[in-house]
């Protein structure tokens, strides 16, 4: 049976705000379960239904084995993190591990074992009687990621943990909290709103928009396989390249036309005539002397290890992924090849995939 | 001219000041001039003795950490903040003593500061509608409807600006900015508040209508992937001063220290100590990283992008027997077209970007290769004992003024 179960979850303000529509998700224990969505799909609410920070007005949530729906936070064994606070300076490593310990009325041998035990799994164990600012930047993210997850509750549920954090620092702790949830086993739930940030820690990935779930895989299933058109552009930075257009089989095997009629590609899986969307990932989009799309360079966005090539097509805008060598300049003039094999075909009009 | 000066970057920005415009076309003269600038706010040197320009036709991007002096900056281009020397130069004359309003400036800031109670139009038409300004209604109306048109903000002319999301909020405020077709755009982390999903849009939208405008803008940030994507020219700033200015590509491939090379790039680059031991870099505990010249000092820090590190022999991991310079992968995270590992390499740990999406999973032993033609090798500085460290969360910068440029990076 799963460690947590959420069934027809569902949260309605008195206002009338339909925040969640009815949720149903299974997570394994020692599983990293990333909510991701943008803002106002549900995700956070879903989080605190989790918590029990809001009462669910539907559904019901049962955690390692009992049902915890109406239950309030206090009696269900959950940590929830925020974020990771500053550390207090004049307080050593151990103290500040130990705040939340003894805030929560430990013993003092309870906390000193679980202190040494964290700080052992980290890594800190040798700077205990340090302060903090003796301690590297590095070291410094470990203890305020040892003192949040200390006392090691049934279930961690972060919100958006890293949201105050630079850039660099978002990265390191991404990794920490990654390493040490692989050692700890704590089932988590992770909220973001950063589709880099979900792809790199979960497990699995929920895919939430409009108070529904769209999506439920691993990184790549999601990536690869997206279920329909939001899934598809939400996912992956950028987004898919989405272009319109319909399935005929008039040449006598499917094949998939843009709208204006330039893009002509033979759709590799069988498929209805009808009004239908390509999708192509910008990793997939070469620039290739034959390739059927024509187009010009609008913008080139260079990121260091790689370029985006905004492409102005006769089926509209195409990001290619190309390498970082040597810029681009506007106007230029290409052609394009989409990989057959990495081609995603959505019905235009349900928005799923085919 | 359309297209921006790409190639024209030039070095350390100590120079700046004696570089001449290129011969030809007006785009690549300089609108703006910041010469020689300190600032003091309180006791903090905010502002060190800056230097920098900014073509006719082009985005500037100033990027630097928190309280690296980027919002000083900008405000003392505007006008808002006096510096206590040097000048300000727009179009060839000293603005140093002019009012604001002089300068002919537009500034974006972070906080999309409308007037909540007010509509889209009548926020758009408030910078119109200044004192002093005579614009007539007929006008008024046009460049309205132009810039919303431009910003993609035409349906919400008349709703209440409280009532837009963020990322139309902040259109709206760009759009305030550009009803009045100023000389110079100040941005000052315009994206910075928004959703990733949507900062990822407006980067290329603020850059493709900036084009048309063909106004020139200062745009400042943090964010390095912003300012590589956006910027026809970057200037790092950190603690007051600048330490280099060029192309994305030359700053990201060429950088001048270690301290400039750790702000581009995400997974930071990797910097290891290296000795030359006959023909080759050794890391710390003696494993060879790469070939080396024998000229030069014995003692160097090698810098190599997570990118410019490939796996070799990847098909065959389960096979071949360990040896001793394997890497250890540690952390595997899969992030679309690339995977990142970091790895427990040559005494240290190291990322590694790599299109590779096999099974790697962690405890897996890999055999990487240093891409030598793409390495930096750094003068070591005092202290680089530091670098070392895998996080390196803010690097101090020394005070002495940089080293000479020959002393540094290998050439790509």
């Amino acid at each position: 049976m799963s460690f947590l179960a959420l069934a027809g979850l569902e949260k309605t303000y008195r206002d009338g705000t339909r925040a969640v529509r009815g949720i149903d998700l299974s997570v394994d224990g020692g599983e990293l379960i990333v909510l991701l969505g943008p803002s106002g799909c549900g995700k956070t609410t879903t989080l605190r239904m989790v918590a029990g920070l809001e009462l669910a007005t539907g559904g019901s949530i049962r955690l390692n084995g009992k049902d915890v729906t109406t239950m309030r936070p206090s009696q269900r064994d959950v940590g929830m993190v925020f974020q990771f606070y500053a550390l207090y300076p004049h307080l050593t490593v151990r103290e500040n591990i130990a705040f939340p310990l003894r805030a929560a009325g430990w013993s003092r041998s309870e906390i000193g074992g679980r202190v040494d035990d964290v700080a052992a799994r980290m890594g800190l164990g040798k700077l205990l009687s340090s302060f903090p600012r003796q301690l590297s930047g590095g070291d410094q993210q470990k203890v305020s990621l040892a003192r949040a997850i200390v006392r090691r509750p049934a279930i961690h549920l972060m919100d958006e943990p890293l949201g105050t954090l630079d850039a660099d620092q978002r990265l390191a702790m991404r990794e920490l909290i990654r390493a040490e949830q692989l050692a700890s086993k704590v089932t988590t739930i992770y909220v973001t709103h950063d589709q880099e940030e979900a792809m790199s820690l979960a497990d699995r990935i929920v895919v939430m928009e409009g108070g529904r779930i769209r999506q439920v895989g691993t990184p790549s299933d999601v990536y690869d396989r997206p279920n329909d058109l939001f899934v598809a552009s939400f996912v992956g930075s950028p987004g898919m390249n989405l272009i319109p257009g319909r399935v005929t089989e008039d040449s006598g095997r499917p094949a998939f036309v843009s709208k204006e009629g330039h893009l002509h590609i033979d759709v590799p899986r069988p498929a209805r005539p009808g009004p239908a969307t390509l999708g192509i990932r910008c990793e997939h989009v070469h620039e290739a002397s034959d390739g059927p799309v024509f187009g010009r360079v609008l913008t080139e966005e260079y990121l260091g290890s790689a370029s985006h090539v905004h492409v102005q097509t006769d089926a509209g805008r195409v990001i290619m992924r190309g390498s970082s060598g040597a810029a681009r300049r506007r106007d230029t003039e290409l052609r394009l090849r989409l990989d057959p094999a990495q081609i995603s075909m959505f019905d235009a009009v349900t928005e799923k995939r085919l | 001219m359309r297209a921006p000066a790409l190639e024209e970057a030039r070095g350390p920005a100590r120079d700046g000041a004696g570089v001449e415009a290129p011969a030809g076309p007006p785009a690549g003269a300089h609108l703006l001039g910041v010469r020689g600038v300190s600032k003091r706010l309180g006791r903090a040197q905010a502002l060190f003795d800056v230097q920098l320009e900014v073509r006719a036709d082009e985005l500037l991007v100033v990027l630097g950490p928190t309280g690296a002096g980027k919002t000083t900056l900008l405000r003392t281009i505007a006008g808002l903040e006096r510096p206590d020397e040097g000048a300000i130069f727009m179009a060839g004359q000293d603005v140093t003593a002019s009012a604001p309003a002089e300068r002919d400036v537009a500034l974006v800031f972070q906080n999309f500061s409308l007037y909540p109670r007010w509509t889209v139009r009548r926020n758009l038409e408030f910078p119109l509608r200044a004192p002093g300004r005579s614009v007539g209604e007929a006008e008024i109306r046009r460049r309205v409807e132009w810039a919303a048109n431009l910003l993609n903000i035409s349906r919400y002319l008349d709703r209440e600006a409280s009532r837009l999301s963020g990322g139309e909020m902040q259109r709206v405020a760009i759009g305030r900015a550009i009803v009045r077709r100023p000389r110079l755009f100040l941005m000052d982390e315009p994206l910075t508040n928004l959703d990733a999903k949507l900062r990822e849009r407006l980067r290329v939208e603020l850059v493709e209508l900036r084009r048309e405008l063909k106004t020139p803008m200062v745009f400042v940030t943090h964010d390095q992937a912003e300012a590589l994507s956006m910027a026809d020219r970057i200037v790092v700033l950190s603690e007051g001063r600048v330490l280099q200015t060029g192309t994305a590509r030359e700053i990201y491939e060429r950088p001048l220290s270690p301290v400039v090379a750790l702000q581009l790039g995400q997974p930071a680059i990797n910097l290891l100590p290296v000795h030359r031991v006959a023909d080759r870099w050794l890391a710390p505990d003696g494993t060879p990283l790469m070939a080396a010249e024998s000229a030069g000092p014995a003692e160097r820090l090698l810098g190599i992008r997570p990118e410019n590190i490939h796996l070799t022999a990847l098909e065959t991991e389960h096979h071949r027997t360990a040896g001793p310079f394997d890497a250890v992968v540690e952390i595997v995270e899969y992030i679309g077209p690339t995977t990142t590992l970091l790895c427990a390499w040559a005494g240290t740990h190291v990322h590694i970007l790599t299109p590779y999406r096999g099974r790697l999973r962690p405890g897996d032993r890999v055999l990487p290769r240093v891409d030598a033609a793409r390495a930096v090798l750094f003068d070591l500085p005092l202290g680089a004992a530091h670098l070392a460290s895998r996080v390196p969360p803010r690097l101090p910068s020394s005070s002495s003024p940089l080293p000479a440029p020959a002393s540094k990076g290998t050439p790509i």
